[in-house]
């Protein structure tokens, strides 16, 4: 079966982690899986996770967009998802916080849990679920009202704060962790759509950090940034890490390198490919992982 | 690549390209200024027949904001009046005999009556209400300013001519020099037509006023605003942001872009059916006339309302659930109030289509004829549209002139309620 191959595979990996470099070689002689194989290789799954993902299917009507995913997310570790475009990467990133129930005829089979919840499970309440689960999507969209407003909606609309001072606390906390309180401090009654491309996105985190989520999903955070706006959210991306789960998916195959972990490669629904970042970009298992990455397509 | 291009040129022949082009663009230019012209000449065609449809209104009812008056010296003599009743004395013999001083040749009943003719009924009315306000007006003679008759101020405004014979006009020679005389000693004067904008409908031209169909207008108005906003709102949102998106969904919409295209008349028939007949309101009140208007103007509103939600990115819905927003959260703190002005918009075009509408307030009897101005919802009422039509009717010529002042008015109006619609898309109107 190729589950075994797969499972196989991890073990070598994990084996190589733990010996010396030097028998680095070793894994690297192993066949590289042919680009017909669709199962799973490398270590899609970690020993403490924050979220767990099973068997994942999501249907568009008729369309199977993901296929049988299955992967865990660390706790305090930056994943980076890549792959060509229409690939499925925002599709299942959507799925982690369930905005995908706002797609007409979107349709989600298998486990996702966040700690020991099922998210889509019955009973379980989106609202709750979002805020522990944020998201910050590709295009900055502040919300067009003040600076202060953009950030304490959350905590407001969530009863987060008990009195206006403890607000405030929160949303200057916020725009500190996201890198922005000293710019904007003596602005904050201005209207967020007013700021820059990069400080609508550093903005938008401020937001979505405001509500103190676990696990804090980015769609391709950067793409509409220029390069030095794109190197100051990176940077926050490495320092929110301590405190957040962060899921990030991206175009870019330089930043995924730079910002993640560990990274996991989908191609048309599949997950392909998932392993230490370091390891991915230099030694890829799957034929079609190293396509993608040494630009082949994509 | 230029050893490339010039060898293509070649094959093309001994012209080349750029010859090709050339020939060709002359007839291009004359194609683009024909286009050009066509579409001016459609804009200056269009305006043409507005500003002849204008213009032809204004000429016309210009004159009716202007009206005769004939100076009386009012002996308020005290035998007519009781002190206890002031109100019942016989005004219509202090004007009488007041006119009757103005021309001693008038000696024969026939004379009398025509002489008695050149001042409006509603002198009468006017003294009654001085003595009420102020009794100790009795017993002093008092130059006063009353209207002049219809045919009168017709007269003076040249819209009865001299030049045909006398049984062929509404002014005999005989009160024409009488009219002449007045104006000679300074007794006939034209003023500000106060009357036009105070007084209900009346059968005399001089005593009709817009007053009562603009409160009309304003009372269905406001109760069509009152219902159909709301409701309007309420169910475009519902459609828009709430309701799955299946079959009934789709059905929804064809029928309400349906019912906007159905001719009113029919709303009328299904108010006199439902409002009237059924639920037994009164007849002829703007609480009728609203709820007919707003059944035919909630399609509208309801298009103008899911238009301006749809126009709302989908971004910020995102963003406001990306963060634990409820649905309704979702729409309430966020994509209601940046539709807002969209729908207001759409809301104000619905009531300006709303105030010019006839038809539907005919069935529900919205057409009778009404002096007393109406103060609230339930009592009859008649509305701008329907008072024009009703004058259009009357062939008396001075109703001819108030027709057309009644048009300038509701035009006016119409003009402001459109422009506030625009002064409100400028102002709020947000680019995404």
């Amino acid at each position: 079966m190729t589950m075994i191959l797969d499972v196989a595979l991890g073990m070598a990996e994990v084996a190589a982690v733990k010996r010396s470099g030097a028998d680095m070689a070793v894994v690297a002689e192993v066949r590289k899986v042919d680009r017909d194989q669709r199962q799973t290789v490398g270590l899609p799954f970690v020993e403490a996770p924050r979220m767990i993902c099973r068997e994942v299917n999501v249907y568009y009507g008729d369309k199977h967009a993901i296929k049988n995913v299955s992967i865990d997310v660390g706790k305090n570790e930056v994943l980076a998802m890549i792959g060509p475009s229409g690939c499925g990467k925002s599709t299942f990133l959507r799925c982690l916080n369930r905005m995908n129930d706002t797609v007409a005829g979107c349709r989600v089979t298998g486990d996702i849990l966040l700690d020991d919840l099922n998210i889509y499970d019955r009973k379980v309440d989106v609202v709750p679920l979002r805020a522990r689960v944020g998201m910050v999507f590709q295009k900055p969209n502040p919300f067009p009202k003040s600076i202060f407003d953009n950030v304490a909606y959350g905590p407001k609309i969530h009863g987060l704060a008990a009195s206006r001072a403890e607000l405030q606390d929160i949303v200057e906390s916020s725009l500190q962790k996201a890198g922005l309180w000293d710019e904007v401090s003596d602005r904050l009654d201005q209207p967020g759509t007013g700021l820059s491309g990069g400080q609508q996105q550093r903005l938008c985190i401020a937001r979505a950090i405001a509500v103190r989520p676990e696990v804090i999903l980015m769609d391709e955070p950067c793409s509409a940034l220029d390069p030095i706006a794109t190197a100051t959210v990176e940077d926050l991306i490495t320092e929110l890490k301590a405190q957040y789960t962060i899921v990030i998916v991206t175009h870019n195959m330089q930043q995924a390198a730079r910002v993640s972990q560990r990274t996991a490669y989908f191609h048309l629904g599949d997950l392909v490919e998932v392993g230490s970042t370091d390891r991915i970009f230099t030694n890829p298992r799957h034929q079609l992982t190293e396509d993608y990455i040494t630009g082949r397509f994509g | 690549m230029n050893e490339e291009k010039s060898g293509q040129m070649n094959e093309l022949g001994d012209m080349g390209a750029m010859a090709w082009v050339n020939a060709g663009l002359t007839a291009r230019y004359r194609r683009e200024r024909r286009f050009k012209f066509f579409g001016l000449a459609a804009i200056a065609a269009s305006l043409m027949f507005l500003v002849l449809l204008l213009g032809a209104i204004a000429i016309k009812g210009y004159t009716a904001f202007r009206q005769t008056q004939i100076l009386l010296d009012i002996h308020f003599a005290p035998a007519v009046f009781d002190v206890h009743n002031l109100a019942s004395a016989n005004y219509a013999a202090l004007v009488r005999d007041a006119t009757l001083s103005l021309f001693p040749q008038a000696m024969d009943r026939q004379d009398r009556r025509a002489a008695i003719k050149l001042v409006s009924i509603g002198a009468a009315y006017q003294l009654q209400e001085m003595v009420t306000r102020k009794p100790e007006l009795i017993g002093a003679t008092k130059p006063i300013w009353v209207l002049a008759a219809g045919e009168v101020d017709m007269f003076v405004k040249g819209h009865i001519s001299r030049d045909v014979t006398e049984n062929e006009r509404r002014i005999s020679d005989k009160q024409a020099t009488w009219i002449d005389q007045l104006a000679a000693s300074g007794r006939l004067r034209q003023t500000f037509n106060a009357t036009f904008f105070q007084a209900g409908d009346s059968r005399e031209s001089e005593l009709a006023g817009i007053r009562g169909a603009v409160m009309g207008s304003f009372f269905t108005l406001a109760v069509t605003l009152a219902f159909s906003f709301p409701i309007g709102v309420a169910a475009a949102v519902y459609l828009e942001e709430f309701a799955p998106k299946n079959r009934w969904a789709d059905l929804i919409e064809v029928n309400i872009n349906n019912l906007a295209a159905v001719p009113s008349i029919v709303f009328g028939l299904l108010g006199l059916a439902v409002f009237l007949n059924c639920m037994n309101l009164p007849r002829s009140a703007s609480l009728v006339g609203g709820l007919v208007l707003t059944l035919m103007t909630l399609p509208t509103i309801i298009i103008a309302s899911r238009a301006s939600l749809r126009s709302v990115p989908s971004s910020i819905r995102e963003a406001a659930l990306g963060i634990g927003a409820s649905q309704m959260q979702t729409v309430v703190h966020h994509v209601l109030p940046l539709s807002m002005p969209g729908m207001m918009t759409g809301a104000i075009i619905g009531m300006a289509r709303a105030l010019g509408e006839t038809a539907p307030l005919l069935m529900i009897g919205m057409v009778a004829f009404i002096v007393d101005v109406p103060r609230g919802f339930s009592d009859p009422a008649t509305v701008l549209p329907v008072q024009i039509y009703l004058w259009a009717n009357n062939p008396e010529r001075a109703f001819v002139e108030r027709t057309a002042a009644a048009i300038m008015v509701l035009l006016l109006l119409l003009l402001a309620i459109n422009a506030s619609a625009v002064l409100l898309r400028n102002k709020f109107e947000r680019r995404w």
